[in-house]
């Protein structure tokens, strides 16, 4: 490559129109591709920031969501007393036992009901998850029909404010305050005391139980422990690992239909590269065969168009990615398949989207601009000469 | 006065001391294929072009001028006979040790200029510099040099479009010695040109062949351009008539 940079440059900015039009196709497709990414990247920290390295979550055998889950109170009782479990300075077991519900709730705007988790747990449960700040009125008091719903729960719901109360299992529960879940899945369910809650619902068990380990090395020991106790008839996991499990189906989706949409609208805009670089070579005919006779190579030639088409590849990619990372101020709330009920969650830009994005861009423009710069490559040069 | 070398040979009259011809044709032709026609170009064109020399190659409008001249300048391949230029047969090289040798070699001047529009004088002069492997300086020196020659140091930030035809021409002359070419073609250099610019052209032609020893060979069918060569040579229907010094300098 031995043709300055500054002429592949100037010979994009002099037919800037078609330039903007051309990578305006082109950042359409990054959008769309980058915005898919970042949904998917803000659904993992979502979830994945839901858990903790520290706890350990245990379900029925073979389910894979709290809501299908069933933990006696025996086999509870037998996880509190396990070695590998942390105990707080009362020396009182760190064991979380909760209950996990489906509530049915009008979404605000179309009034439509929607899912809400509804957890049941006390005062180590919510000491398990120290990301999760009350940012608005108190904590639901032991032993009152009370609740507390995540910030996602207050924005997106009908009525989910402090000093109101919403109806279900038979009572009206009043909504004492609002938390702020740290961006993780907690926003979007609403918190209250575990034995009302299992009162209400009639449960006589609980659905999942947190355990915190006293060393984060301590989880293989209280994996093999409770996997070698017949009473037990739990699986164990760290939490992060449990959240990412919950993401998967989602994220799939999201990754398959990204992937598609972007290949489809990427057809189009290699295709409008492909006319833009043809134009650009049928236009230069005089000019390539000038560069040729001044001892140009074909190579050069060649890499000269490529390296225009990227360029203008580039430029689309810049300016797609751009816009994308405006929607980092939206929040999506959507159904979350593996547990049905809503979550909510941000779009989130991270370096790899970006560097993916952009790749994807300079993938088009070669592409776009490899027929077209062949072309240009392979003229004879007083063919090139006469013509221009 | 530049020309007291060659004289002396003359003067030795001894062909065998003289010089090898920078140019060296013998027996060539040229034929295009129009389909599975072969339509006849250039035929038997034998000619020596001394080194120093600046013919001027006359003829009729299709007659094959500009072929005879691709040819010569390494961009188009012979049908058949023999070519070398400064010594090497040039129509066996490859395609990029043809192009090598062009950048090398040959400088170009065609009739419409042929800048890059983009570019300023400046970058235009600085193009073919881009295939060797002269520091940004040398460059910068050289280019500001050929242009200063070509008097056109204050434009060296313009592009071709804020430029005249004959400060385009000039500007492509510039680029054409900014290597130090062995040779210079020029094609019909004056043929887009008014008469003051195309005085102007043919003059530095001329100053560089005489004060340079810049050996030229210049298309055109302008009887007032073949003023500034030392030889013409007349082509017609492919087929050279013979070559006449010129006279009345
Ligand atoms: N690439 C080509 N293909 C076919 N015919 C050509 C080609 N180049 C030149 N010719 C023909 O060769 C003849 C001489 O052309 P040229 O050398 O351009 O003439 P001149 O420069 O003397 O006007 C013309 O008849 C022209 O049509
Ligand atoms: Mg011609």
């Amino acid at each position: 490559m031995n043709l300055p940079l500054h002429y592949i440059a100037r010979n994009l900015w002099t037919r800037r129109l078609t330039t903007a039009l051309t990578a305006g196709g082109m950042a359409l497709v990054v959008f769309v591709f980058a915005a898919v990414l970042m949904l998917d990247a803000g659904l993992r920290r979502t979830l994945v920031g839901t858990g903790s390295e520290d706890n350990a979550i245990l379900l029925r055998q073979g389910v894979q969501t709290e809501i299908q889950s069933g933990v006696s109170r025996d086999q509870a009782a037998l996880i509190e007393s396990q070695p590998t479990v942390a105990r707080n300075a009362k020396a009182e077991p760190m064991v979380s036992k909760e209950i996990v519900v489906l509530i049915g709730a009008p979404k605000k705007g179309d009034n439509k009901p929607q899912n809400v988790v509804v957890r049941g747990l006390g005062e180590v449960g919510i000491a398990l998850r120290p990301q999760v700040k009350l940012i608005e009125g108190r904590w639901f008091a032991p032993g009152a029909s009370e609740i507390v719903v995540g910030k996602g729960v207050h924005a997106g719901f009908e009525g989910m404010d402090v000093g109101g109360s919403t109806r279900f299992a038979g009572r009206d529960w009043r909504i004492v305050g609002v938390f702020d879940g740290g961006a993780s899945a907690f926003d979007s369910e609403a918190w209250g005391d575990v034995e009302q809650l299992g009162q209400a619902f009639r449960r006589i068990g609980y659905s999942s139980v947190i355990a915190r380990l006293a060393e984060r090395s301590d989880f293989a020991r209280l994996k093999a422990s409770v996997e070698s106790d017949v009473r037990l008839k739990l699986d164990v996991k760290v939490e992060p690992l449990f959240y990412e499990e919950q993401s998967k189906a989602l994220s799939q989706f999201l990754s398959i239909l990204g992937i598609a949409l972007s290949l489809i609208f990427s057809l189009g805009a290699v295709i409008g590269a492909a006319i833009t670089m043809y134009a650009a070579v049928s236009n230069r005919i005089g000019e390539i065969g000038t560069l040729r006779a001044l001892g140009f190579r074909r190579a050069a030639i060649l890499w000269a168009f490529l390296l225009e088409s990227v360029l203008l590849a580039l430029l689309g990619g810049v300016a797609g990615l751009a816009a994308a990372s405006f929607l980092q101020l939206f929040t999506v709330s959507t159904m979350n398949f593996t547990s049905f009920s809503q979550l909510s969650f941000g779009f989130h830009l991270t370096p790899g989207i970006a560097t993916q994005a952009m790749v994807f861009a300079a993938v088009m423009g070669v592409v776009g601009g490899f027929l077209p710069s062949l072309r240009a490559a392979r003229m004879e040069i007083v063919d090139a000469l006469r013509a221009g | 006065m530049s020309d007291t070398p060659r004289s002396d040979a003359a003067v030795a009259g001894d062909a065998a001391l003289s010089p090898p011809p920078i140019v060296r044709i013998r027996n060539l032709s040229k034929h295009y294929v129009r389909g599975d026609q072969a339509v006849p170009v250039l035929t038997d064109i034998t000619l020596d072009i001394p080194e120093g020399d600046f013919l001027a190659l006359m003829g009729p409008s299709g007659s094959g001028k500009s072929t005879l001249l691709n040819l010569i300048a390494g961009i188009d391949k012979p049908s058949g006979g023999e070519l070398t230029v400064g010594g090497l047969n040039i129509a066996q090289l490859s395609e990029a040790e043809l192009a090598d040798w062009r950048a090398a070699n040959i400088g170009f001047i065609f009739q419409f200029y042929n800048l890059m529009p983009v570019l300023t004088a400046f970058e235009n002069v600085e193009l073919p510099l881009m295939l060797t492997d002269l520091s940004r300086s040398d460059r910068r020196e050289r280019v500001e040099l050929a242009l200063s020659l070509v008097g056109l140091a204050d434009r060296m930030k313009h592009y071709p479009n804020e430029l005249s035809g004959g400060q385009q021409q000039r500007v492509a002359i510039a680029r054409a010695i900014i290597t130090d070419p062995t040779l210079i073609v020029a094609d019909e250099p004056t043929g887009d040109l008014d008469k003051k610019s195309a005085a102007d052209v043919l003059a530095l032609l001329q100053q560089l062949n005489r004060e340079m020893g810049k050996t030229i060979i210049m298309v055109t069918h302008d009887p007032g351009a073949v003023r500034a060569a030392r030889h013409v040579t007349h082509l017609e229907k492919g087929e050279l008539l013979g070559t006449e010094v010129v006279s009345g300098e």
